[in-house]
């Protein structure tokens, strides 16, 4: 997966492979360690979860006898759509991101070298407020008593509050506000390396802007857009928190069921098949976007 | 000859530095012209604003008598070929050759066939399909190369395109780049800081120092009759001496150099007076054994010498204690040696002593 690394150039089969030795792996055997025991280990708990039963007798115990009904239940047209809004709204989410974040990337990334940090300081200061906050802030401003209602009414333009909260529109803008720097970041690794004579190459060959953008400045940074991509799309597929917020129960999305599953519904079994099949989602997925062999030859 | 690139009055400044100053140059139809001159004097700039890059702070760009001043890089019928080649590493050498042509929006057929062309006459054949990352350096040159002519500039422009080879590599790149432009006839406009390169290449050098151009003219123009002091310094080694004039007597200038020698000097145009300076190449300086017959002879003494192989490499100081640089050719095997302390005999033409301006 060392094409999601920020800014990592395409391989090329000139490169060869290289396994670490072993001073490499001792090196690398405080990171392994971590990963096995909190990631391997629960995620491997939570397919063996899934697998397994609620007591009918005493809801929130788990019955460890294997079961498919929780994949069963899972493919119900319920959660499919849920399941489908959710891959949308993260989709949306994802794209809003890139459309909003590329232009600033890639202006940060051709600055002056000296301003660049700076210019990346404004983009980070706001995250540096908990994201909780950041989300009720946008509450304030969308609610029907809120800043934006209260601008509309007394310019007259509206008579009654106009619902902004808990829509879909809401939950993609709380994910949009706060996974947007996700996608910053990794463009504006791929723009900055982005060497200013291949640019001027292009433009020297005849190419207007926009087939220099696309020709050139485009592929040469993909790898920062597919890394900025996924580290927008996975995290906002089973975001809770702030769909939660911002959709208000009216919006379900995926990363809500889980959660209730594991709380409120007390089906963890039911939470962990859901949690297993976004797994193998995301695997897929990173499976069908893998770079393969590079574009083809005019001919 | 048409006139293919003016650049007419062109000054350039960023911020406070001044890049270029009142610069005029006019470059022909199917010439090589070379911008030599130190690092820092302004021959990128004069490229970039011949490509497009940068617009001149004052002045015009004329291009085939078109002023293109204001036009972009992508609308002037000008290809570059960049000091770091600047291959798009996304696209195989073939499109990255395709490249222009495809911008242009030419009929895919034609584009094939002289993508193809040009593969053969750059010498690509077979590596069509790989990446720049799968190159040498001398292939990737050759690809920059290709990609820019394929679309058949009016002017092509190459900035240093040979600083980044080896020695060898370098020597044989600079005849092929020579043959190549004999062959297809493009305008080059070359740059670079290497007076061999200039000297071996161009049919015209722009001699450039400060933002400011020294001096236009070919390459022996331009070493046997350095217009300053600059000039005759940067190109060549020579001897720059403080002169003043004596008097004008039948086309023939009397100086007085440094250290009270006097020596006739073939006066060219109007003929200046007061104090002077004056360019002797060491090689213009012939040394005997026994006085010479002719004018401006003169003796010196042998303060150091330095075997060269093909020369030697001789300081002498005259009666009145100018020093100079000699080279002596060793032609003959029957050559006649000298040795530190001997007396010489020195005679240099009145067509030798080259009196230099600013
Ligand atoms: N984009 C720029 N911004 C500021 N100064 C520049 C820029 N480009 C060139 N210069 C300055 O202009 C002068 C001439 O530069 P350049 O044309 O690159 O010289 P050369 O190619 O002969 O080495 C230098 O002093 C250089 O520092
Ligand atoms: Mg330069």
């Amino acid at each position: 997966m060392g094409y999601l690394l920020p800014g990592s150039s395409t391989p090329t089969s000139a490169t060869p492979r290289r396994t670490p030795g072993p001073a490499g792996w001792l090196l690398l055997s405080p990171l392994l360690l971590w990963l096995g025991l909190f990631v391997v280990v629960p995620t491997l708990l939570l397919v063996i979860l899934s697998f397994c039963s609620r007591d009918p007798d005493a809801p929130g115990r788990v019955l460890y006898a294997f079961t498919l009904e929780n994949y069963v239940r899972a493919f119900q047209p319920t959660y499919l759509k849920i399941l489908g809004s959710s891959l949308l709204y993260a989709f949306l989410t994802a794209i809003l991101c890139l459309v909003m974040g590329y232009p600033v990337a890639y202006f940060i990334g051709r600055a002056p070298e000296g301003r660049r940090n700076t210019l990346l300081a404004l983009v980070m200061i706001p995250f540096w407020t908990s994201f909780l906050i950041r989300t009720y802030a946008w509450v304030t401003i969308l609610s029907n008593q809120g800043f934006l209602n209260g601008i509309l009414q007394a310019s007259g333009l509206t008579s009654a509050p106009v619902d902004f909260m808990y829509t879909p529109g809401a939950v993609v803008l709380g994910l949009v506000y706060n996974y947007l720097p996700f996608m910053i970041l990794p463009i504006y690794g791929s723009v900055e390396k982005l060497d200013q004579s291949l640019i001027e190459a292009a433009y020297d060959l005849g190419a207007r802007p926009w087939s220099a953008l696309v020709e050139v400045i485009l592929p040469l940074t993909r790898p920062g857009i597919v890394a900025g991509f996924f580290l927008v799309f996975v995290p906002s597929i089973a975001m809770f928190a702030i769909t939660t917020l911002m959709g208000g129960g009216a919006v379900p999305t995926v990363g809500e069921v889980i959660q209730k599953q594991f709380t409120a519904a007390r089906h963890a079994p039911f939470g962990a098949a859901l949690g297993t099949l976004l797994l193998l989602l995301f695997f897929a997925g990173l499976w069908a976007t893998k770079p393969r062999r590079e574009p083809e030859p005019i001919d | 000859m048409n006139t293919m690139v003016l650049l007419e009055n062109v000054s350039k400044r960023f911020g406070s530095t001044v890049a270029l100053q009142e610069v005029n140059i006019e470059i022909f139809a199917g010439e090589f012209l070379t911008f030599l001159g130190p690092s820092g004097c302004g021959k990128t700039t004069c490229l970039r604003l011949i490509s497009g890059f940068e617009r001149p702070s004052t002045g015009r760009v004329i291009l085939d008598g078109r002023d293109v001043t204001g036009d972009p890089p992508y609308l002037r019928d000008v290809n570059q070929v960049f000091q770091t080649y600047a291959l798009f590493p996304h696209l195989s050498v073939r499109d990255n050759i395709a490249f222009g042509l495809r911008m242009k929006k030419l009929p895919l057929a034609e584009t094939r066939e002289r993508v193809d062309k040009i593969i053969e006459v750059v010498s690509l054949d077979g590596l069509a399909d790989r990446k720049p990352s799968q190159l040498s350096g001398g292939q990737k040159q050759r690809v920059a190369l290709a990609r820019a002519v394929v679309c058949q500039p009016k002017v092509l422009l190459l900035d240093e395109p040979l600083s980044a080879l080896d020695a060898k590599l370098r020597h044989q790149m600079r005849l092929e780049l020579k043959s190549l432009q004999k062959r297809l006839g493009i305008t080059f406009v070359f740059v670079t800081h290497d007076q061999e390169e200039a000297l071996a290449m161009s049919d015209r050098i722009v001699v450039m120092n400060l933002g400011r151009v020294e001096q236009i003219g070919g390459a022996t123009e331009i070493y046997h009759r350095p217009a300053t002091r600059f000039v005759a310094s940067f190109i060549g080694d020579t001897n720059i001496v403080e002169a003043e004039v004596l008097g004008t007597d039948d086309g023939k200038i009397l100086c007085r150099l440094e250290g009270g020698l006097q020596v006739l000097v073939r006066a060219r145009n109007a003929p200046p007076d007061g104090k002077i300076l004056v360019s002797l190449r060491p090689e213009k300086i012939r040394i005997h054994k026994t006085r010479p017959p002719g004018e401006n002879v003169f003796r010196a003494t042998v303060i150091s010498e330095v075997f060269k192989g093909a020369v030697d490499d001789l300081t002498l100081r005259t009666e009145g204690g100018l020093e100079l640089g000699v080279l002596d050719t060793n032609e003959g095997s029957d050559e006649v040696e000298f040795d530190v302390g001997e007396d010489a005999w020195c005679r240099i033409h009145p067509d030798d002593v080259i009196i230099l301006g600013g």
